[in-house]
């Protein structure tokens, strides 16, 4: 079916829901690359005027990329929920935005309404919304999930401290997660990016830091972010897996192309689930994603960028996960080309995944060759900190050393405490204010004399094999 | 430092990592000198991508050194459209698809020097490399043109080595900077280059700079790779660098 929307003597028409999606996407340089976007300014609100009237349903009724074609339109039709979605049935989408921001719409009714949206009818709010919006409707969202801490109470923010190292030296990873747990940070998850896919390397990083957590008795979970199927080899020999970490996509093609479908990620879950390692809650899966990684895959159906990466989140939310991770900025400029682009995505992706009921964490970052620099960083962590953002990046000094590209760091944690009154998970917070590490408000304590716990931490990275 | 830096007592663990660590803070934030330090990383990294190559000097020192020279461009007219249209940066412009095209150009081996994503990575790393290269390869180097490629990606070089009707292509181009490498240089080498290769059918040398893999190192490594292309007749994930350079790489690092 196709859509039009008059503008004084000119009659805009999109050819399918697909082409209004896309040309109603604010402006970024990934849509253009691919061809999709909207010609010109006017256009795009033409498209926004047009989407703002199409009924909530019909996104029950017109599947973007075919259901025969892929699975993960198969899961998104599968396991929708006609009965949370009754409430919002008979709303367009222009609507459904005003619905969001009733102050009369709670946290309450958001949470029971999730299983009934599916990711294309959230991107379509999400293309009418501005900034302000997607910050307070995220902001109500609440999506708790539980491992060996709680992570997503209202007030709090965690943080995956995410110690790179560019030959995977044990004694460095170790220095760099050590700085990091002083400075308040790893409640999210220590999560190591590895330069090797070598199963004996590896074993040797999950080894070390589940020694670290056991010996300090810290209530966090560690993941080294391989591929799943080194994690599933991993876990048959016996490694101290706590999360299993993945990089999806929304297409099956796209997902095809990181090696990976549904099925390999149930049964990663199942075996992370057989370890029984969480002590709070089983929630064992931790996703990465990012906008234009199916449109790089060559994977994108024409489908625009911003509602490829909600697709995303519905593979996400059906595994669980303790956290999903938007790597908003990694990809480079020809698919989002400045901060402004940058920060507009990462507000979309927050407030989609929410949403959907994802525990919607950020990687806040760009690399050298976008148009892009640390205030940008500054503006984006302080919109997502309003916004209620799940968790943020801790990397030392904001370089990645192994990657190669800028995030948030461990003061940029601290900041954003500071001035939003932002808390760590609360078992997490316990443990630091244990090793005097922090003061009850949560400030860092001086350190400026070594205790005894500070002493010992620092040998044992000393230490570390 | 000023007085009000409180400094982080963990400061020896430093020696094992060149991660920002231990940098200390003032209330919550980074101390002045770090929050310099960086933004000056930062200003290099970005000086790095966006600075145009300066074609004519390193055209004039290849020629002194006995490398003939022809110059290309990608279709990118500039370094916007460049880094938004990575496809338009690996085709030729019609100028250069005209010039390599003509059978008197064609050459058995396409060198081809493009800027990438760092102009002073090639500034600084293509010409010892290619005086090393000269020593290691047998080539009629004298008639083998070193083609200078502006706003070029990698793929530029499959063009190339196709119009060329070359056996094999090998692309040294700026890499993307990291915040302490502004200039790192990679080489790519492609078995029969044509448009369409992808990336799984390439052999990839990176890091290329004094601080990372050394000139000799990255010259033993790319020559090694070139013979044993030219040998088995295949590039990519197929031909694997078993040369002594990764021995003599890991002896380095101990």
């Amino acid at each position: 079916m196709s859509y039009s929307c008059r503008i004084g003597v000119h009659n805009h028409r999109f050819a399918d829901l697909r082409d209004l999606l896309a040309k109603a996407s604010t402006l970024r340089s990934g849509d253009c690359l691919a061809g999709v976007a909207a010609g010109s300014a006017e256009e795009r609100m033409a498209a926004k005027l047009a989407l703002a009237d199409v009924p909530l349903r019909t996104f029950l009724n017109e599947a973007l990329i075919p259901y025969e074609q892929d699975e993960v339109t198969r899961l998104i039709f599968d396991t929708h929920d006609m009965a949370a979605f009754a409430p919002i049935a008979h709303l367009t989408v222009g609507e459904f935005r005003d619905w969001l921001l009733l102050e009369s719409t709670s946290a309450e009714d958001l949470s029971r309404l999730a299983p009934g949206l599916t990711p294309e009818m959230v991107a379509a709010v999400s293309k009418l919304m501005r900034n302000q919006d997607l910050i307070l409707a995220a902001r109500k969202c609440r999506v708790i999930t539980r491992f060996r801490n709680t992570i997503g109470l209202p007030g709090t923010l965690a943080v995956r401290l995410q110690p790179n190292h560019p030959t995977d030296d044990v004694r460095g990873i170790a220095a760099s997660i050590l700085d990091g747990l002083l400075y308040g940070c790893g409640d999210a998850v220590v999560g190591i990016n590895p330069a090797s896919d070598s199963l004996p390397v590896l074993g040797n990083l999950w080894r070390m830091m589940d020694e670290v957590r056991s010996q300090f008795e810290i209530p966090m979970q560690s993941c080294v972010l391989t591929h799943v199927t080194n994690q599933i080899r991993a876990i048959e020999q016996g490694m101290p897996i706590d999360l299993v970490f993945q990089s999806i996509a929304g297409t099956e093609k796209a997902n095809a192309s990181f090696g990976i479908d549904l099925a390999m990620l149930q049964e990663a879950r199942e075996a992370a689930l057989s370890l029984q390692r969480g002590t709070v809650g089983d929630n064992v899966m931790y996703f990465e994603t990012g906008q234009g990684s199916c449109l790089s895959a060559d994977a994108h159906h024409d489908v625009d960028q911003q509602t490829c990466e909600v697709r995303a989140y519905a593979v996400a939310r059906h595994f669980k996960p303790l956290l999903t991770n938007t790597v908003v900025g990694f990809i480079g400029p020809e698919y989002l080309y400045d901060g402004k682009q940058i920060i507009r995505a990462g507000l979309e992706d927050h407030f989609c995944g929410k949403l959907l009921g994802v525990p919607m964490g950020c990687d806040i970052c760009y690399t050298n060759h976008a148009e892009a620099d640390q205030d940008d960083m500054d503006n984006l962590l302080t919109l997502l900190g309003t916004a209620g953002v799940t968790f943020v990046m801790g990397v030392p000094g904001a370089d990645d050393i192994m990657l190669n590209y800028q995030s948030t760091s461990f003061h940029d944690a601290l900041y954003v405490r500071e001035v939003l009154g932002l808390r760590r998970a609360p078992e997490f917070e316990d443990w630091l204010v244990r090793m005097s590490l922090i003061d009850t408000a949560g400030r860092l304590s001086d350190q400026s004399t070594v205790s005894d716990q500070l002493r010992a931490l620092v040998h044992h990275a000393e230490d570390a094999r | 430092m000023s007085r009000w830096v409180q400094p982080n007592p963990w400061e020896q663990l430093r020696r094992h990592t060149a991660a920002r660590i231990a940098l200390g803070r003032v209330g919550a934030s980074l101390p002045t000198a770090e929050v310099l330090r960086f933004g000056l990383a930062h200003a290099q990294a970005r000086d790095a991508v966006l600075t145009p190559m300066d074609t004519d000097h390193l055209c004039e020192t290849l020629e002194n050194n006995g490398f003939p020279v022809l110059r290309v461009a990608s279709r990118c007219e500039d370094r916007p459209t460049y880094l938004m249209r990575p496809d338009w940066g690996r085709q030729l412009n019609e100028r250069g698809r005209h010039l390599l095209g003509d059978p008197a150009q064609s050459s058995p081996v396409a060198i081809v020097v493009g800027d990438g994503l760092s102009s002073v990575a090639v500034e600084h790393h293509a010409l010892p490399l290619l005086l090393l290269l000269r020593q290691r390869l047998e080539l009629d180097w004298a008639r083998i043109p070193v083609i200078l490629a502006r706003q070029a990606r990698v793929a530029l070089a499959d063009e190339i080595g196709q119009l060329l009707g070359a056996e094999v292509a090998l692309m040294l181009i700026g890499e993307r900077p990291g915040l302490s490498s502004p200039d790192s240089l990679g080489a790519y080498l492609t078995y029969r280059p044509k448009v369409g290769r992808n990336d799984g059918e390439r052999n990839c040398v990176s890091n290329i700079r004094p601080q990372g893999l050394s000139y000799p190192l990255a010259a033993q490594k790319i020559a090694y790779l070139m013979e044993e292309s030219l040998r088995r007749q295949l590039s990519g994930v197929g031909l694997k660098d078993d040369s002594m350079a990764d021995v003599a790489l890991l002896a380095d690092r101990r």
